[in-house]
C-alpha cells in the first residue's frame, strides 16, 4: 500500500466519501450478474412464467439443483471436469517445472531452440490452431476422450514462465554443491529444486486448474457425446435443450454449479491468482 | 576398455575444471514433456494450418489428411472476396477498436481510485472487480442473454423509467455493443490489476514534490502519473488487443455471430467454416488470424525488451 502523502491528504480532489459511493456502485454493477444467476437458480418454472424478469424468487426452491443431477447428468459432467483438471494440473506442475529447471539451471546444446519453442507457444493463438489440433487428435484416436480434452493445455508455456522467477532465486551454489556431492540431475530436481519452488507450483496449480475448468471451445469440439462433456459444454448443451421450454431455473442452477468452485477458490487463494496475472503481464 | 573409460572420465574432469559443463541429454529429457506437447499441439498444427489452407481439404478427408489436392492460394483469394469473411474481419476490428479502450478506461479509473484514495477495503474491492475474470464465461453469457432479451431484466428496468426497451441481441446495431460489454466486464479486472501494479511502482516522492510545487490532483495525474505509467499502458493495450483479436466465446454464446453476421468475429468465422466441413477455408482464415496475432505479439515482446 502506498501511504498518503500529507499534501494529498490535505486537499483531496473529490470528497473521499463520494469516491466510496462511486466504488460501491461500480462493485454492485460488477456483481449484479452473479446475483441474477443465483437468484434465478432458486426460482421454480411457474415463478419464471408469471414474472419473467423478477429480481427475487417469489418462493425459494432447490428443486432446480436436484433436477440437474437426476435428469441432466451434471454429476457425470462434474466428474469429467475434475478428471480433466487433475490431468492438466499434474502435467503442468511436473512438466512446467522440469522444463524450467533445464532452462534455468542447465547448460545444453539447443537452449535457444527450447526458448524459441516457449516463446512460439506463447504467441500462437488457440483459435488459429484448433482445426489442425483436431485433425491430430482424430488421428491419435483421442476424440471423445478426457485425455484428448486435457492434452492441449498440458504443459502450458505460462506454467514454464510462472516457475521462472523462483528458478532464478534458487542459488546456483546450492545446485553445484549437490552436484559435487554426486547427486544426479534428477535427484537435484526432485530434492533441491522442487521443494524450493513450492509457492510457484501453487500458482501453477491454480492457473492451470482455472484454465482447464473454464476451457470451452476445445472441449466443445472434442467432446461429441454427453459421456465426455465437461461442465461448460454440458451447461451449453443443457441450455440449448431447455430453450424451447424456457426452463431458465434449471440452466441458471447449472451456471451456479459451473462457476462456484472457481469463485470459492479465488476468494480463498487470491494471492496466487494475482501472482499468476502478474506473470501473464510480465511474460 | 578400462583405459578408455578413465580417459573419458579424465576429459570430463578437465572440462569440469574449466567450468564448461554441459548436460545436453539430461536437459532434453527434462524438456521432453513440454516439447512433446509443443510439437504435437503447436508446431505441427501451425505447419498443418498453413498446408491445409493450400489444399481443398474437407471434413471427409480428416482421417486421410494426405489424400487432398494442392490448390495454391485459391482459398486465400476466395476468402478475401467472401463478404462473410470481410464482415468478420471488420467486426474483429470493431472488437479491438472499441473493446480495448473501453476495458482500459474502466480498469484505469478503478486502479487510480483504489491506489490513491481508498485505504480501507481496498482488497475487498479488488477481489470484487477481479471476480469476473475467473468466472466461467458460459455461465455469465447465460445471464447476459436473459438480462438483455426483450422481456429481460434490463428492459424491465427501462420500463420503470418509461422506456420500451428493444430486443438487444436481435438487433443488428445493438447486438455488438452488448457483446462488447460482456468482453469489457470479463477483462477490466485484468487491466485494473496491471494498472494497480504500475501505479504502485510510481514513487511517492515524485507525486509529493509535484503537489508541493502546487500541482493539483488532475495535473499530477496527467503530467506525472500517466507518463510514468506508459510501459504498463502499452503492455495492457497489447494484451487486450491479442484477446479481442481472438474473441470467440462472447459472440458464440450470446448471438452465435448473428443477427445477420453483425457480431461474427474472425475466430467464430473459422469455427463456422470448420463446422460446415470446409477445413481448407477454415485453415486459411485461421492462418490470417495467426499472422495478425503473431505480429501484435512480436510488437509486444519488442516493447517489453526495450523496457527492461
Amino acid at each position: 500500500m502506498t501511504s498518503l502523502s500529507p499534501a494529498l491528504a490535505r486537499r483531496p480532489a473529490v470528497p473521499v466519501a463520494l469516491l466510496y459511493v462511486a466504488l460501491i456502485v461500480a462493485a454492485a454493477l460488477t456483481v449484479l450478474p452473479f446475483f441474477w444467476v443465483v437468484s434465478g437458480s432458486l426460482r421454480g418454472l411457474d415463478d419464471f412464467r408469471s414474472a419473467p424478469g423478477a429480481w427475487l424468487p417469489s418462493e425459494v426452491t432447490f428443486e432446480n439443483y436436484g433436477r440437474l443431477f437426476t435428469q441432466v447428468g451434471f454429476g457425470g459432467f462434474l466428474v469429467n471436469s475434475l478428471i480433466v483438471a487433475a490431468l492438466t494440473v499434474v502435467a503442468n506442475v511436473i512438466g512446467g517445472s522440469m522444463a524450467r529447471y533445464a532452462l534455468a539451471k542447465l547448460e545444453f546444446r539447443g537452449k535457444r531452440i527450447a526458448f524459441g519453442a516457449v516463446m512460439a507457444s506463447l504467441m500462437v493463438p488457440f483459435s488459429a490452431t484448433f482445426v489442425p489440433q483436431f485433425v491430430v487428435t482424430v488421428n491419435l484416436g483421442l476424440v471423445n476422450t478426457l485425455v484428448g480434452i486435457a492434452l492441449p493445455l498440458m504443459v502450458a508455456p505460462l506454467s514454464v514462465f510462472i516457475v521462472r522467477q523462483y528458478a532464478a532465486s534458487i542459488p546456483q551454489e546450492l545446485i553445484e554443491a549437490a552436484r559435487i556431492d554426486g547427486a544426479s540431475e534428477f535427484r537435484i530436481f526432485g530434492q533441491v529444486f522442487l521443494p524450493l519452488a513450492g509457492p510457484a507450483l501453487a500458482t501453477v496449480t491454480i492457473m492451470s486448474f482455472l484454465a482447464s475448468w473454464n476451457n470451452f471451445i476445445w472441449p466443445l469440439i472434442v467432446a461429441q457425446q454427453s459421456a465426455t462433456y465437461t461442465l461448460p459444454v454440458g451447461l451449453a448443451a443443457t441450455k440449448q435443450a431447455a430453450q424451447n421450454v424456457t426452463d431458465y431455473g434449471l440452466v441458471l442452477a447449472g451456471a451456479v454449479v459451473v462457476m462456484l468452485p472457481v469463485l470459492a477458490l479465488f476468494l480463498f487463494l487470491q494471492r496466487y491468482f494475482v501472482q499468476g496475472i502478474a506473470a501473464t503481464g510480465l511474460k | 576398455m578400462a583405459s578408455v573409460s578413465s580417459l573419458v572420465a579424465g576429459m570430463a574432469r578437465a572440462r569440469r575444471a574449466r567450468g564448461e559443463r554441459t548436460h545436453s541429454v539430461t536437459a532434453w529429457i527434462f524438456l521432453t514433456p513440454f516439447m512433446a506437447v509443443f510439437v504435437v499441439f503447436t508446431l505441427i498444427p501451425v505447419i498443418g494450418s498453413l498446408s491445409m489452407s493450400l489444399t481443398d481439404m474437407r471434413s471427409t478427408d480428416l482421417r486421410n489428411p494426405f489424400s487432398v489436392d494442392f490448390v495454391g492460394l485459391e482459398n486465400y483469394l476466395s476468402l478475401f472476396v467472401d463478404p462473410t469473411f470481410q464482415r468478420s474481419l471488420l467486426n474483429t476490428l470493431v472488437f479491438v477498436v472499441i473493446g480495448v479502450p473501453a476495458t482500459m478506461l474502466v480498469g484505469f479509473v478503478l486502479a487510480v481510485v483504489l491506489d490513491s484514495v481508498i485505504r480501507r477495503g481496498r482488497n475487498v474491492f479488488r477481489a470484487l472487480f477481479y471476480a469476473p475474470v475467473v468466472t466461467n464465461v458460459v455461465s455469465v453469457a447465460l445471464i447476459w442473454q436473459y438480462a438483455f432479451n426483450s422481456q429481460g431484466t434490463v428492459n424491465e428496468v427501462l420500463a420503470t423509467i418509461g422506456f420500451a426497451g428493444p430486443n438487444w441481441l436481435g438487433d443488428t446495431n445493438l447486438a455488438m455493443p452488448v457483446v462488447i460489454l460482456l468482453g469489457v466486464w470479463r477483462n477490466f479486472g485484468t487491466a485494473m490489476l496491471l494498472f494497480l501494479a504500475g501505479l504502485q511502482a510510481v514513487p511517492d516522492d515524485v507525486r509529493e514534490a509535484a503537489s508541493l510545487d502546487g500541482a493539483g490532483p488532475i495535473r499530477r495525474l496527467v503530467s506525472i502519473t500517466l507518463p510514468l505509467l506508459m510501459p504498463t499502458t502499452l503492455l495492457v493495450s497489447v494484451l487486450l488487443s491479442v484477446f479481442y483479436l481472438q474473441v470467440f466465446d462472447e459472440p458464440y454464446l450470446l448471438t452465435n455471430g448473428g443477427p445477420l453476421g453483425s457480431t461474427r468475429s474472425l475466430a467464430l468465422y473459422t469455427y463456422d467454416q470448420f463446422g460446415f466441413g470446409n477445413i481448407s477455408t477454415s485453415s486459411a482464415a485461421s492462418f490470417v488470424l495467426l499472422v495478425i496475432v503473431v505480429v501484435v505479439s512480436l510488437v509486444q515482446f519488442r516493447m517489453l525488451r526495450s523496457r527492461t
